[in-house]
């Protein structure tokens, strides 16, 4: 598909910033469809935020099928079947209602510690993990919840682990920044930017061996490992390193970036040389796709080349969307430094609004079948409450449970017996 | 019987295949691959001894019990010796080996690993014979491939990644630290890491500080790693494979400057207790503690101290983390004096908290305090002269057991 060659992209190409005493040969840095936006930035000044984004442009090149239409035509050829529809904007209203939750539940004092709420950015995780298989990977970072829960993790389990409870997907023991699911294969949940993506890589490499040594194919291709991260890291070491090594050896993983422009309180455009992460992939030799994250149906249809690139065997590819926090980093951050109008000019692109003005506009479903949506969703989520709530906290027999998955890990005992062996273990008051 | 050419003649052999903390596997008698042929799947076993109930498939191997009676069968063949002699390089390989023919999801990762053999060439003929992707080549990126391969091991595969150096994997702290040791934890135990990570270390010869590190005192403390020191070419494939076969992650610390040990080791398959410490020399008068390198200045001191008349008992902990409080227990209660003898920097290294778990379990039986021989706390020089005195000589030790003994 044309939009996954960054040949494909139109010209001007985008130019690094820079003074133009550093690059004497280089033309003033102009960017299309947005120049007025680009020409305040200069090198040096960085610190301006632009009222409008810089690269609300490219998500028009990959939804093609619209481009040349008028908006009210394109009703009679909706993108989505009614299913997919209805799917995408239960996902969607899931992921908000329970972040909403989260924040009312931690002001309750009922979670502790580091919550990074995704509220906002539910067309990335809905658009790419509804396509994928039980068998696929999915790997995050701390804003993790939902990439969660739209792979399939039940809201009770994940609302516990956010209590600390026993009945939590890790027992309590991982937390909001560490959500794993064997069962659903979410591969965490990491707390340091960028030290999943190598996790994530590990687990292409899996799926590609399975394939290619164990002879363990299967008729839909290969096993595909999804990693979601964000612009912060996209400066990270780990990130490049694992670009690489995933052309090198054409893994079947995609790099999704979330792009929401805000490291904590560090400007994507403070941070970051060339501020187009899509094109650090063809640097590494792989397509780099840019996409508007706030438009569900976009994110999915990118999503849906790259999976059967990667499941084709074709190997890996970057994809940016374009997307917006609506809370702070977490629900400790003042989150003072991002202007207003920036924020409201994303709030007008809210992707669950947006989807269901697509809905009622294409007839695919009606005002009152959504509202029961959202009406059953309020349902789920106040049930994984109550089920949290009445959770028993973990016992203090659980404490070294975990640590070795073989604890004889633990060593031996002077009695010469394995300190496992040692009642006192199971019961969890014995000195490690 | 297993003997170590570098050792002093006092020590006693390695620990024996009888021994019932050795646990034995399926029989294999040919110790080279490339003596043993394919047919048809079942992998014929060309040996000087002859064995009943000779070729399975190399998977399917059943457990034979009666070792020690193939080892009679074995001597009473005319023209065998039982064991094989090889260095300990090739004893890694050899253990690597055997567990990525018996295990197809095993696995190696690491620079140099592949078409060049190794930097140490303990992979060497790996990557011809198991592949490219089974013997993977990678990029100079630790803390990334080291991450790879704790995804892989975490979607079912059993990784066993190579540091070039030790010290290179202090690139790959953030992965070995978050990830390796925690995420079986924080997952509750929902995925499980059995990744090996290996490599060589300690002070070499004359190689600079940044390549004579020694990590398993800046390792020790992760919680969920397991950390194992080999020293001879017998613990040395024993290890390997008991590490490859564990499900929890596990470090496994080789020396630069034990490669070309020679030792003959057992034909049969035999596998070692990562938990374990090895009795290298029975004694009365001194409990010595020791791994890898220093097992050595510590059995060439001890040639010296029975000259002058004193018994010492010398303990290869191989166990690191965690200790084996048990044969370290039994030598205390017996002796009463403790020596440990280590590579590791003063300030925070094995020592210290081997000397801090023995005061926690052993109090009542020490009748002196305990004695700890480090590295000095100094970046390892380059001039041989500072070398030498950075790290412990046997002259040093044995100065220490004439104190302790006074």
């Amino acid at each position: 598909m044309a939009a996954f060659s960054a040949v494909k992209i139109p010209p001007p190409q985008f130019t690094t910033v820079r003074s133009s005493s550093q690059r004497p040969g280089s033309s003033p840095a102009h960017f299309a469809h947005s120049p007025s936006a680009f020409n305040s930035i200069s090198f040096g000044s960085a610190k301006s935020v632009r009222s409008r984004p810089l690269f609300a442009v490219s998500s028009d090149v990959v939804s093609s099928s619209d481009k040349t239409k008028p908006a009210s035509s394109s009703a009679s050829n909706p993108a989505v079947t009614r299913e997919v529809a209805l799917e995408l904007y239960e996902d969607m209203v899931l992921g908000r209602a329970f972040e909403d939750m989260c924040a009312q539940m931690y002001y309750r004092g009922k979670m502790f510690g580091f919550v990074h709420l995704y509220n906002g950015q539910e067309a990335v995780s809905t658009g790419f993990i509804k396509l994928l298989n039980q068998s696929d990977k999915v790997v995050s970072t701390y804003r993790d919840h939902v990439h969660a829960l739209s792979k399939g993790v039940p809201s009770r389990e994940v609302m516990a682990e956010l209590f600390g409870k026993a009945t939590g997907c890790c027992r309590g023991q991982g937390g909001s920044m560490h959500m794993f699911s064997a069962a659903h294969n979410v591969l965490g949940g990491f707390a340091f930017i960028g030290e999943g993506i190598p996790v994530a890589t590990g687990a292409a490499f899996s799926a590609k061996y399975h394939h290619e040594v164990l002879k363990q194919s299967k008729p839909e291709g290969l096993d595909v490992t999804l990693a979601f991260f964000g612009d912060g890291t996209c400066n990270n070491g780990q990130f490049f390193e694992c670009l690489n090594m995933a052309q090198l050896w054409k893994l079947p993983i995609i790099f999704v970036v979330e792009n929401n422009l805000w490291a904590i309180g560090m400007s994507h455009l403070r941070a970051t040389s060339d501020p187009e992460i899509w094109k650090k992939g063809p640097a590494f030799g792989m397509p780099g796709v840019h996409v508007d994250g706030m438009d569900v149906l976009k994110v999915r249809e990118v999503a849906q080349e790259a999976i059967a690139r990667a499941r084709r065997g074709e190997g890996p590819t970057l994809v940016e969307c374009e997307t917006y926090r609506f809370r702070g980093h977490s629900l400790a951050d003042p989150d003072e430094l991002r202007k207003p109008d920036e924020k409201a000019h994303y709030a007008a692109r809210d992707p669950i609004i947006a989807l269901k003005k697509y809905i009622i506009e294409h007839g695919l479903a009606s005002e009152s079948e959504l509202k029961s949506i959202d009406k059953k969703i309020d349902d789920v989520v106040e049930d994984a409450v109550e089920f949290a709530d009445s959770s028993p906290l973990p016992p203090r027999t659980q404490l070294l449970e975990n640590v070795f998955a073989d604890p004889k890990g633990f060593g031996i005992g002077p009695d010469g017996k394995y300190r496992c062996e040692d009642p006192l273990f199971t019961q969890g008051t014995a000195q490690v | 019987m297993a003997s170590l050419q570098m050792a002093a003649l006092l020590s006693a052999p390695s620990t024996p295949v009888t021994s019932d903390r050795v646990r034995l596997g399926p029989l294999r008698l040919s110790a080279s691959s490339s003596s043993a042929a394919r047919n048809g799947g079942a992998l014929v076993v060309r040996s000087e001894a002859k064995v009943s109930g000779g070729g399975v498939s190399a998977r399917g191997l059943s457990l034979i019990t009666h070792a020690v009676a193939e080892k009679a069968a074995a001597a009473s063949s005319a023209d065998s010796k039982p064991g094989h002699e090889l260095l300990l390089f090739e004893a890694l390989r050899e253990g690597l080996d055997e567990e990525m023919e018996r295990d197809p999801t095993v696995c190696v990762m690491g620079e140099d690993v592949g078409h060049y053999g190794g930097s140490y060439k303990v992979t060497k003929g790996l990557a011809t014979k198991y592949g490219d992707l089974r013997v993977l080549d990678t990029p100079i990126a630790e803390n990334s491939f080291t991450g790879m391969g704790i995804g892989s091991a975490m979607t079912g595969l059993r990784p066993v990644v190579e540091g070039m150096n030790m010290g290179f994997l202090l690139l790959a702290y953030n992965q070995i630290s978050n990830n390796c040791g925690m995420l079986h934890y924080t997952s509750g135990g929902q995925f499980k890491i059995p990744i090996v990570i290996r490599g060589p270390g300690g002070v070499g010869r004359q190689l600079g500080a940044e390549h004579s590190q020694r990590l398993e005192s800046y390792f020790q403390s992760i919680p969920g790693l397991q950390m194992v020191a080999c020293s001879t070419p017998y613990n040395a494939k024993g290890l390997m494979k008991a590490a490859i076969r564990s499900e929890n992650p596990v470090v496994l610390f080789e020396h630069v400057l034990l490669y070309n040990l020679k030792e003959r080791i057992p034909d049969e398959e035999y596998v070692l207790s990562l938990e374990e410490a090895e009795m290298v020399r029975p004694g009365e008068h001194v409990t010595i503690l020791t791994y890898s390198r220093m097992r050595y200045h510590v059995m060439q001191a001890a040639k010296t101290l029975v000259n002058k008349g004193y018994d010492p008992e010398v303990i290869d902990i191989r166990s690191l983390k965690p200790f084996d409080l048990y044969t370290i227990g039994n030598s205390i209660k017996k002796t009463h004096r403790v020596l440990i003898v280590e590579e590791c920097m003063r300030t925070g290294g094995i020592g210290a908290s081997l000397r801090s778990a023995i005061i926690d379990n052993f109090w009542d039986y020490l009748d002196a305090p305990i004695l700890c021989l480090s590295s000095q706390d100094v970046p390892t020089p380059y001039a041989g002269t500072l070398e030498n005195w950075t790290v412990v000589q046997p002259e040093q030790i044995v100065a220490a057991v004439e104190q302790l003994c006074k």
